[in-house]
């Protein structure tokens, strides 16, 4: 049995509305230290998540300027992730929904992330140890 | 016009938004004259306990500051005079005592829901 994983991962909520996008981080973020290849199909309102025009701002109810604040922008957990993959041995495959993607005109996103179809979805999951689909409810 | 905020769903994006997205918005409200109410409600009821805490956040070489302070957001908006009530039974169905909650909250019993909502011009179910 190969000791090296491969796993698919189809998520589906956009950023910053649920706690199921940060759950969704922690298992990639442990898959990418173990060195494993991860594809992720992000499908409907998660191709936000690499979306490129995140940005940081002050919170006046919390009292930080924007440096205080650090504000979490999962487009830089992304990138952090597919670093953290390729540093032990591994990759992070993200794909984005392009149709998806055209609806909501987030065209822009942080390097390595491609545009693809359901078909890259099924092609991913053909060639994975298993799958988790994280849907929005 | 006063409106009563009720929040049922629990750390929806706390750790993205460093907050609880009803209640900052409830603090920003207040801070531009709303006259505001909150009702925690079901799994919500937990953002008072105080003994809870946010382990540190981190994605590969990223490490997030800032993690949210729930209890302390809840306690902040009792400072500024907005009311918290807390579903009496929803604490009892998560086995929450009065002594783990953060201090001022208003318990109420569901059977007492209505009298309570009719003191509000609005109602928002968030």
């Amino acid at each position: 049995m190969k000791s090296k994983k491969t796993l698919t991962f189809a998520l589906m909520d956009a950023p910053f509305e649920t706690a199921r996008t940060t759950t969704a981080m922690r298992l990639l973020d442990i898959a990418a230290r173990r060195g494993y290849d991860i594809n992720v199909f992000a499908y409907e309102g998660a191709v936000y998540v690499p979306f490129a025009l995140q940005k940081r701002h002050a919170n006046s109810v919390h009292g930080h300027d924007v440096e205080q604040e650090d504000h979490p922008l999962p487009r830089e957990w992304v990138v952090a992730l597919a670093q953290e993959a390729a540093r032990n041995g591994g990759r992070l495959d993200w794909v984005n929904c392009g149709l998806c993607v055209d609806e909501r005109g987030a065209e822009e996103t942080v390097a390595g992330v491609r545009r693809g179809s359901p078909a890259d979805f099924w092609k991913m999951a053909a060639a994975s140890d298993n799958t988790l689909v994280i849907p929005t409810k | 016009m006063r409106a009563l905020n009720i929040i049922q769903t629990a750390y929806r994006a706390t750790l993205e938004e460093q907050d609880d997205p009803v209640v900052w918005i409830t603090h920003a409200m207040k801070g531009a004259g709303a006259e505001l109410g909150v009702l925690l409600r079901g799994n919500a009821v937990n953002y008072t306990v105080k003994a809870q805490l946010v382990p540190p956040l981190a994605f590969g070489a990223r490490q997030q500051r800032q993690a949210p302070h729930l209890a302390e957001a809840i306690s902040a908006l009792m400072d500024k005079g907005i009311d918290v009530h807390v579903v009496v039974e929803d604490l009892a169905d998560r086995g929450l005592e009065a002594e783990e909650l953060i201090d001022g909250l208003k318990p109420i019993r569901r059977s007492e829901l209505p009298k309570l909502l009719q003191t509000y011009d609005r109602v928002w179910q968030w």
